[in-house]
């Protein structure tokens, strides 16, 4: 990971864009798959949890690092959950007040987020390092890069699945729901098929990149 | 031997009172943030209870306009909703003119995937269920789901028999789900062809309401329609 090899890195485009494709968390790092694969039924579910989601990993990640010089190495995990498990019980409450036909369609998954890898696994190889408006332009970015990704799999699954996009219907009265694209096996089957796009996506650009190097392909 | 000299360097570097003072610091920060987020929240989530509540009423009791809360005592009566008084909410809907239209009752029976809590409509005049909606279900979409949206199997809940006996503690008959096609008698529910474990869990919720509600509102039906105290 490029943040490893530089230790104070300096605020680029890129800083903002490797959530988004280059170590996306869903689609590159297959993080976070509880919440992907259980709340993307519909667009709106996956709209509400990714903004949840980038909300707490932008506050969270603000504060550790803020506080990085702060942590003692041997009780950095503790701290970060104690952390994290406070932008949580706030997100809670705020969805609650916001509406609770959303909390309720959201289920235990809010509560969820305190152990989503993305947030601990941002918390640790980035915000504990870095200062603080690399690590809000990066955190912003992978939260974003999770929203995207779950409203990837959202809509498709709630247009094959319901007929509808945000509740609108799409197909007229005629059409029978592909019934299983909501089911968890839809989860599953969607997700499966991003995978397979964007695998070939990365590695058609690798041999495209090979083949004006003159480099041998590397067949991953 | 080796362990010791392994830890006191480390015990040098970071003494414990830095990563007490971290980790007090940390929960104390955490306890405030939320406390406040707590407080500033919590009018607002009572308020969208109360709304979602009364939308609910109003549903199954289309034409309502006004609603008053009451709960089941210990006794076995009825007693308005006020501060300190517990028990299981019952919802009475009243008109413009504030006649009593209806009551709202909830009862919850296990589905194919957890409970399905439903609330009902009661009419003590024709002593009978006239109406649902589903509070609360994890019931397959596409099957489960039909408990709220199938035109046949609402038919159900048009007219469903809730006489109490004549002890008037009890239902006379008690509310179950019978086979699609073979209800006979007014207090029984056709079930919805493939979805048979969520319609006998909709029946168990109407069993489970109108057993704990019924005799309670039969008995003091005068406190539900008298005008509320002020």
């Amino acid at each position: 990971m490029p943040e490893l090899l530089n230790p104070q890195e300096k605020l680029t485009p890129d800083t903002f864009l490797r959530g988004l494709w280059q170590e996306n968390p869903v689609f590159v790092m297959l993080l976070g798959m509880c919440p992907v694969l259980a709340v993307t039924s519909t667009t709106l579910n996956a709209i509400a949890m990714g903004l949840a989601t980038t909300f707490v990993l932008v506050c969270s990640s603000l504060l550790i690092s803020l506080l990085r010089n702060w942590i003692p190495k041997q009780v950095r995990i503790a701290s970060y959950i104690v952390i994290i498990a406070t932008f949580v019980t706030i997100v809670d409450y705020a969805i609650q007040a916001i509406s609770l036909e959303l909390y309720a369609a959201l289920g235990a998954f809010i509560q969820l987020i305190v152990v989503n890898c993305v947030i601990l696994g941002r918390a640790e190889a980035y915000a504990s390092k870095q200062r603080l408006h690399t690590t809000l332009v990066n955190s912003l970015g992978m939260g974003v890069g999770f929203t995207l990704a779950l409203l990837a799999l959202g809509t498709v699954r709630e247009v094959l699945g319901n007929g509808t996009l945000l509740g609108i219907p799409l197909f007229g009265p005629d059409f029978q729901p592909w019934l299983v694209m909501i089911l968890p096996p839809g989860g599953f089957f969607v997700l499966g098929v991003w995978l397979l796009l964007f695998n070939w996506l990365r590695q058609s650009k690798v041999r495209r990149a090979a083949q004006f190097s003159g480099a041998p392909v590397d067949a991953r | 031997m080796t362990t010791e000299v392994q830890i006191q360097p480390r015990a040098a570097t970071t003494p414990a009172w830095a990563m007490l003072r971290t980790l007090g610091g940390i929960a104390l920060i955490s306890g405030l943030l939320v406390a406040l987020v707590y407080q500033f929240t919590l009018p607002i989530i009572a308020e969208n209870q109360r709304v979602l509540t009364e939308k609910a009423v109003f549903r199954v009791l289309p034409g309502a306009v006004g609603k008053r809360d009451f709960v089941i005592t210990p006794e076995g009566g009825l007693a308005p909703a006020e501060a300190g008084a517990s028990g299981d909410l019952i919802y009475g809907a009243y008109d413009a003119e504030g006649r009593l239209l209806g009551l709202a009752i909830t009862g919850s029976g296990p589905g194919y995937a957890g409970p399905v809590k439903v609330m009902f409509a009661y009419d003590p005049s024709c002593d009978c269920i006239t109406g649902s909606k589903v509070l609360q279900s994890n019931e397959t979409p596409g099957f489960g789901d039909k408990l709220d949206f199938d035109p046949d199997f609402l038919k159900n809940f048009e007219a469903l028999d809730a006489r109490l006996d004549a002890a008037g503690t009890a239902l006379a008959n008690a509310i179950v789900t019978v086979k699609h096609g073979t209800k006979s008698e007014p207090w029984q529910i056709d079930a919805i062809t493939g979805a048979t474990i969520s319609s006998k869990a909709m029946g168990r919720a109407a069993n489970s309401a109108a057993q704990r509600a019924v005799p309670a509102i039969e008995r003091d039906l005068a406190v539900l329609t008298s005008p509320p105290s002020p």
